[in-house]
């Protein structure tokens, strides 16, 4: 274990000249570093045995223009970074005024870092010296402005009058230089509005016949100002807003957000209901992987998985409506616990589905598991080597699936998945093949999980008793003075979360969704920066598939599970 | 396009009454034979998934042959939210589906922009092409669908057929300032400054 006194003390060892300033942070250690120091110090962060940080988990800016009393620069860039062997985290800061906000890019270490940084160029209009293609991701290529500045208006839509060709990302087209003029290279638009993308994505490619020569995706399409959006509300409004960025699970991104809030305010949910928590969690992955695989199954041609694939998402809708009254969007999960304790028949149901589950899966399995075109179609095909998928921050299934077994309810337990008994699933190709079928692996486990949390849930409350989260008692509100005071505040002016900065992450379906949070001390978040699963995974996607047929870039495609809301916000 | 065509030219010669007749019968074949295309977007998608899979069965409605061509489809399913960028697609897929065509706007995102009142969403596809069913609901549940598709064949059902050859306009609000002129964006005049 390596503290944070040792990760400055070798920084300061390599780097005499530089300053390296510690901040005090409660969830991990923070160093603030100087612009022309980046890109050594991160390099040594990442290269030097004994630290580690091989791992680049987000990068994202804050804009301190309300807060100009502590902020002498306007911009931060944050910077997080995990050491996946030890589990050690650091967040490394950069102050960048707003005259002067370039940066030096760090694609050169981390390939993850090339849309992020496009991200943060988007939004915040910070540039990064020698980025390839900095280009605006999320919002449209007329935009005017940046859209998460403190000082853009929120509403102010701009209209987009064309949509941009992407002529300059694949190069040149026409009679193929590489074979002296022999065949010919032809561009071609997939999406946004395709079968095969699963939502909202665009891929203009180039193809040799079949071959896929560049492919240069696009997306944006579905963004919604997630992140705008959260710093108008108070923190309890924001709970609404996470069931829509993966809304095949949306539990687990209400399940994500509280877990930060509470780990920022320090408010302990009882035992029950985490309890809850890790059922409705496990269940929206069951839930989450059914999707996933059925669709993927669905573009290699075979309709019938998908049919018994969602009849079990049907069940599980079902209890969930019971539970909390929504199918899909559920709003379910509060800040200090959950918004009602379970329904009488709810463990019952569990129970029955989890019998039903096998049988779903099982017949799915003896479709595909033999099946001579889904092994020729899946196995060798979207292949991607261990140490690519850690140097584009892939979380999830889709790096468990190369070898590597980071997951973040082992790495970081929260709730109670330190006790329950259970395996991080792994396989070792990294192909097609093996992202398919570990997400089944992944079924198997979560009904462990969920088989042995059903045996131990206790009884109890469902909300903390804690007065900084919870309303009190009727009787309180009405028979004392503390307890109307109480009422009122939080009524008025919402939960309040003690200024300062964390980070706390959970394992969604698709891999490590974390919310990186800023409080001023006031009822509203001063900033939330969501670091979604699939950004990361896409943005290998170009690397995977070039080279290989146009047919195998649909399956691969569907094997990352794409989430729109999630990738886009 | 024949039928329609050929009914449409014959009418001026036919009896009233027959007239009525053959509107309904034509009506009736297209309000039981919609070919949806989902424009599917967002998480009103998957409830659109579910309303097609097994459990609830959109082949009772005789929609149930899902296009994604839209030279193929006449009902323009829009599940899901629409944003400025996406809006120039919308707006082309819509043109270019055949008539007679219809719009459903799944889900209060399509229907008003939903909850999502900011930079990136467009308020309501009505801004951009005409809407003939509004579904509200975030998402609403496949019943809810089943129950707009169902006003949709009652309106249908009340059609004249030569309805879908005269010119059309989309149906734009009064506050509205689009009609896809697109306005030019002066960032001086709205405050916005460019930034690095």
């Amino acid at each position: 274990m390596v503290s944070t006194i040792d990760t400055v003390e070798s920084l300061r060892a390599q780097f005499p000249d530089a300053k390296f300033r510690v901040e005090p942070t409660a969830d991990m250690a923070t160093v603030v570093v100087e612009r022309g120091n980046l890109v050594p110090a991160m390099q040594f962060l990442r290269d030097e045995p004994s630290l580690g940080f091989g791992f680049l988990v987000d990068l994202s800016a804050v804009d301190g223009l309300k807060l100009e009393d502590d902020w002498p620069d306007r911009f931060q860039v944050v910077y997080h970074l995990l050491n996946m062997d030890s589990g050690n985290a650091l967040r490394v800061k950069v102050a960048i005024s707003e005259s002067d906000c370039t940066l030096p890019s760090l694609v050169g270490l981390w390939r993850s870092a090339d849309w992020m940084e496009r991200e943060v160029f988007d939004l915040f209009g910070i540039s990064f010296e020698g980025h390839p293609n900095l280009k605006r991701i999320m919002t449209h290529h007329e935009f005017v402005g940046h859209a998460l500045r403190k000082d853009y208006n929120i509403q102010d839509g701009q209209w987009l009058g064309e949509t941009e060709s992407l002529m300059d990302e694949i190069g040149e087209y026409g009679e193929n230089p590489a074979d002296g003029g022999f065949s010919e290279l032809i561009p071609i638009n997939i999406g946004p509005a395709h079968p095969a993308t699963h939502g909202t994505l665009r891929f203009f490619g180039k193809l040799d016949g079949e071959t896929l020569v560049k492919v240069a995706p696009e997306i944006g399409y579905l963004h919604r100002g997630f992140e705008k959006h959260c710093e108008t509300g108070s923190w309890t409004m924001v709970i609404p807003y996470t069931d829509r960025l993966n809304y095949c699970s949306a539990m687990l991104n209400n399940v994500g957000w509280c877990h930060t809030v509470e780990k920022m305010i320090g408010v302990e949910v009882p035992e029950r209901t985490q309890y809850i928590r890790v059922i409705i969690s496990e269940l929206s992955r069951i839930i989450d992987h059914c999707v996933c695989i059925g669709a993927m199954l669905v573009d290699l041609g075979a309709l019938t998985n998908f049919w018994y694939l969602f009849n079990l998402r049907e069940r599980v809708y079902q209890i969930m409506e019971e539970l909390c009254g929504a199918r899909l969007t559920s709003t379910y999960v509060r800040i200090g616990g959950v918004a009602y304790d379970l329904n009488p028949e709810f463990i019952g149901q569990v129970r029955e589905i989890l019998k039903e589950i096998p049988k779903g899966v099982g017949d799915v399995l003896g479709l595909i598991k033999k099946n001579r075109i889904f092994l020729d179609r899946t196995i060798g095909v979207g292949v991607i080597s261990k140490e690519d998928a850690v140097n584009y921050s892939w979380t999830g299934p889709c790096l468990r699936a190369t070898g590597v077994d980071y997951d973040v309810r082992k790495a970081k337990p929260y709730y109670q998945y330190a006790d329950l008994d259970w395996d991080v699933p792994t396989r070792t190709n990294g192909d097609v093949h093996d992202r398919a079928l570990i997400r089944f692996d992944e079924i198997v486990q979560s009904m462990r999980i969920i088989e042995q949390a059903l045996d131990r849930i206790p009884g109890g409350p469902v909300m903390s008793d804690d007065k900084r989260v919870q309303l009190p008692e009727k009787e309180d509100v009405y028979g004392s003075i503390e307890g109307l005071m109480n009422h009122f505040v939080l009524v008025y002016d919402g939960i309040k979360v003690p200024a300062g900065e964390a980070y706390h992450s959970i394992e969604a379906a698709n891999g490590e969704l974390g919310f990186y949070v800023v409080s001023d001390g006031s009822g509203r978040p001063y900033r939330v920066r969501c670091r979604p699963p699939c950004f990361t995974l896409l943005s290998a996607f170009s690397e995977i598939v070039e080279g290989s047929m146009i047919a195998d870039a649909v399956p691969t495609l569907g094997s990352l599970n794409i989430i729109a809301g999630e990738l886009d916000r | 396009m024949g039928l329609e065509n050929f009914f449409a030219n014959k009418t001026g010669f036919v009896a009233t009454k027959l007239d009525h007749v053959i509107n309904d019968v034509v009506n009736w074949g297209r309000q039981n034979s919609l070919w949806p295309y989902p424009f599917a977007t967002a998480c009103c998608g998957i409830e659109f998934m579910g309303a097609v899979s097994n459990t609830h069965d959109i082949s009772r409605f005789g929609a149930e042959l899902v296009r994604f061509s839209p030279r193929q489809a006449d009902l323009l399913i829009v599940a899901g939210t629409i944003t400025y960028k996406m809006a120039p697609i919308l707006k082309r897929i819509y043109d270019q589906m055949m008539e007679p065509k219809w719009v459903i706007a799944f889900g209060v995102c399509a229907a008003s922009g939903g909850f999502y009142n900011n930079y990136s969403v467009v308020q309501g596809i009505d801004r951009i092409i005409p809407v003939d069913v509004y579904l509200p609901g975030c998402p609403p549940r496949p019943e809810a669908f089943f129950d707009a598709l169902i006003a949709l064949q009652k309106k249908i059902a009340g059609e004249e057929i030569e309805e879908h050859y005269r010119e059309k306009r989309p149906q734009l609000r009064p506050d509205s300032d689009t009609d896809w002129d697109v306005p030019a964006v002066d960032p001086a005049a709205r405050g916005i400054r460019r930034g690095c």
